[in-house]
């Protein structure tokens, strides 16, 4: 546990016995204002530089995008939604965005499916967990950077070990560099390779928590391990799985590293086949055009974007998360009462545990559908 | 779980003399019986993917240009070719090795130790103070959490340059200075880990409300700290979107000399490629010892940063 320090009366342990009475003025206020003040001093950090460095910037940005405003120039005049206009007249700006997207289902969906299922495997009576578990973590601690350069060569057009080991099975070189979308399952990829072991860890954890007596009870109920997969682990950890897609949502449509140095260029290709919106921004930002006007008006069709498909996300999941899997009303009152009976009953096993072990095979009738009980712990 | 008698009575003599004979194995049940050689061989194969990469570069850093244009895999392993290939990218006058390690460790050093002392002021604070406003202002943090800040970056820059910011490194320390994940996550921890009582002794005793937090919180704070400060740590060191934009070639980070490497050296993919194992390196080195660490606390309900 915690560290137990025994403390010791601070300031002045010399000079005076704690007993005396104090005089009551300045030090005794003081000690007041210390109990109101300290709280709010201490989260204040927080607050100030995220007023600075957050919320003042994203507030700003809409106050850049209606103005015309240089990287080298400065503010210029006010032009209203000009910049904005521009922007949605770029085809290389709805490109980006379809970009994105692709990119983004490319990647999220494998990486979810793929997590699940290393979960499930290292969810097992396994020797050498923690080897196992830290060896899927590894690719978290290479860069994304680096992770786009070495991909960037394994999918090489010409030459590449990916289209080597295709040519092994009579599959034909595929132009990774040239094709948009075997350019976007490259850049996929990549952002799997680093994320799929990590958020394999956080479904390990939610399954972890699963309560053992479901999967007695599923045993008993004669469930294989795939049927016990499909209808006890999946339904347990499906907050875990909304979690995972709300934050892979948050941060994959902001996609920049790897498809920056997907090529020496690093501006999404030739025909900005896989250039990103946020690639796309850095490119209007800072690369040719110096424009932060327009920069700050992608930044913001972005952001509302994120946000709606957040808003999207969560209406989908709550609906999903109350709804449950189609159970009908009878089912559910069905399931509602072998429940009661099960924890009854099962309350009553753990009485009768301390005195001898009978097994009461009643007490494993427990429904796997049952989605009401415990949740993983991360609760958010 | 399962006491031997219970494991005799339900599963027969025999099994219970196994029990007996391994205490490790003492779960019964379908999910945590001990798996076959199939789980091995899929695990192993997921642990391949993982550590190809890093083996694919370090062939190829041990190779010549003229054999990597010509085939995917010049050799089977890395040779001592490798040393020289580390010794051109460090003294490369192009790009300014040392200077961006030295950049990168302070970056990650500095906003990690920042990270761990403002999260765990505030999240002692919403943990276990009282004021007036804690529930609403701790929801208004994890809410921030789910705003993409990333995308202020053009005001951000902006500021910057009226700070004189840009170029240095304060303008990439101090946006990443306290983290609206790292408050979440201290308050978390401490909610459950520090007890009242220790805290209301300290007073009793007549500690200060910061010598309280000092002497108590930050104590029992240590293993999460650790924890926070290693994700802090990776984070930065990997970060590039912001510091390409307010950092310059002339003092870069490791991740903006992966780049520049990229964009100087677009031809001799060996350099390049030892460049980008070195630059791997360190955090490989950390991984190997805090590793377990790393898993533990995603396992305890980490997020991307």
């Amino acid at each position: 546990m915690a560290v137990l320090t025994p403390t010791q009366p601070p300031q002045g342990v010399g000079e005076r016995p704690t007993r005396t009475p104090r005089r009551v003025g300045f030090s005794q206020r003081l000690g007041r204002w210390d109990v109101k003040l300290s709280p709010y001093l201490y989260i204040s950090p927080f607050f100030i530089l995220f007023a600075v460095t957050g919320l003042f910037p994203l507030v700003y940005t809409a106050i850049v995008s209606v103005h015309e405003w240089n990287l080298l120039g400065g503010q210029g005049e006010f032009v209203g939604l000009q910049n904005y206009q521009d922007v949605l007249a770029q085809p290389t700006f709805w490109k980006s965005l379809r970009n994105t997207f692709s990119i983004f289902l490319l990647s999220s969906v494998p990486q979810v499916i793929g997590a699940i299922i290393i979960a499930a495997l290292l969810d097992q009576n396994l020797r050498a967990a923690t080897f196992w578990r830290m060896g899927v973590l590894l690719p978290y601690v290479v860069a994304p950077v680096a992770v786009g350069l070495i991909f960037g060569r394994l999918f090489a057009d010409q030459y590449g070990l990916i289209n080597e080991m295709l040519g092994i099975f009579g599959v034909d070189p595929i132009r990774w560099h040239a094709d948009t979308l075997a350019s976007h399952a490259a850049i996929a990829s990549m952002v799997n390779f680093r994320w799929t072991g990590y958020n394999a860890l956080i479904f390990l954890a939610a399954m972890q928590a699963v309560p053992r007596e479901l999967y007695e009870a599923a045993i008993i109920d004669g469930a294989g391990r795939v049927r016990q997969f499909f209808s006890v682990t999946v339904p347990q950890i499906r907050a875990t799985i909304i979690f995972v897609v709300i934050t892979s949502t948050i941060g994959g449509l902001q996609i920049f590293d790897e498809p920056r140095v997907f090529d020496a260029q690093g501006l999404g290709g030739a025909d900005r086949q896989w250039m990103t919106t946020v690639l796309y921004l850095y490119d209007v930002g800072w690369g040719n055009q110096k424009n932060f006007g327009r920069a700050a008006a992608i930044a913001w069709i972005l952001f509302l974007i994120i946000l709606l498909i957040g808003f999207v996300n969560f209406a989908i999941t709550r609906r999903i998360s109350t709804a449950g899997p189609r159970v009908s009303r009878k089912e559910r009152v069905e399931i509602r009462a072998r429940q009661r009976a099960a924890t009854a009953a099962l309350r009553a096993r753990e009485k009768a545990a301390r005195g001898g072990p009978p097994r009461d095979p009643g007490s494993t009738t427990d429904t796997p559908a049952r989605h009401s009980a415990p949740t993983d712990r991360r609760t958010r | 779980m399962s006491s031997l008698p219970v494991v005799a009575q339900t599963a027969g003599p025999s099994a219970a003399r196994a029990a007996a004979r391994n205490p490790r194995r003492k779960a019964t049940g379908g999910a945590t019986r001990r798996p076959r050689w199939v789980t091995y061989t899929i695990l192993g194969i997921v642990l391949a993917i993982s550590i190809f990469p890093l083996y694919f570069t370090l062939v190829l850093g041990s190779s010549t240009p003229e054999e990597i244009s010509r085939s995917a895999l010049p050799q089977l392993l890395p040779d001592a070719s490798l040393f020289t290939q580390f010794a051109e990218v460090v003294g490369s006058n192009a790009i300014n090795f040392w200077k961006a390690f030295a950049n990168s460790v302070i970056i990650a050093v500095v906003t990690s130790a920042s990270v761990v002392l403002f999260s765990t002021l505030a999240g002692y604070s919403f943990a276990k103070l009282r004021f007036r406003g804690r529930g609403p202002l701790l929801v208004f943090i994890i809410a921030t959490m789910a705003v993409p800040t990333q995308l202020g970056v053009v005001p951000l820059f902006i500021l910057m340059s009226e700070f004189g910011w840009i170029g240095t490194l304060q303008a990439v320390i101090v946006p990443a200075l306290v983290t609206a994940f790292g408050v979440f996550w201290m308050t978390q921890y401490l909610s459950e880990a520090l007890p009242y009582e220790l805290i209301e002794a300290a007073r009793v005793d007549g500690a200060s409300m910061f010598r309280t937090f000092w002497s108590i919180a930050l104590p029992a704070a240590r293993p999460a700290a650790a924890m926070l400060a290693l994700f802090t740590f990776v984070q930065q060191w990997t970060n590039f979107f912001w510091p390409s934009i307010v950092l310059s070639q002339s003092n870069p980070t490791l991740p903006l000399v992966v780049r520049s490497l990229q964009a100087n050296y677009f031809i001799d993919y060996s350099l390049v490629m030892a460049g980008v194992f070195l630059v791997t390196l360190p955090l490989l080195v950390i991984f190997l010892f805090t590793g377990r660490q790393l898993v533990a606390g995603i396992m305890q309900g980490a997020v991307k940063g």
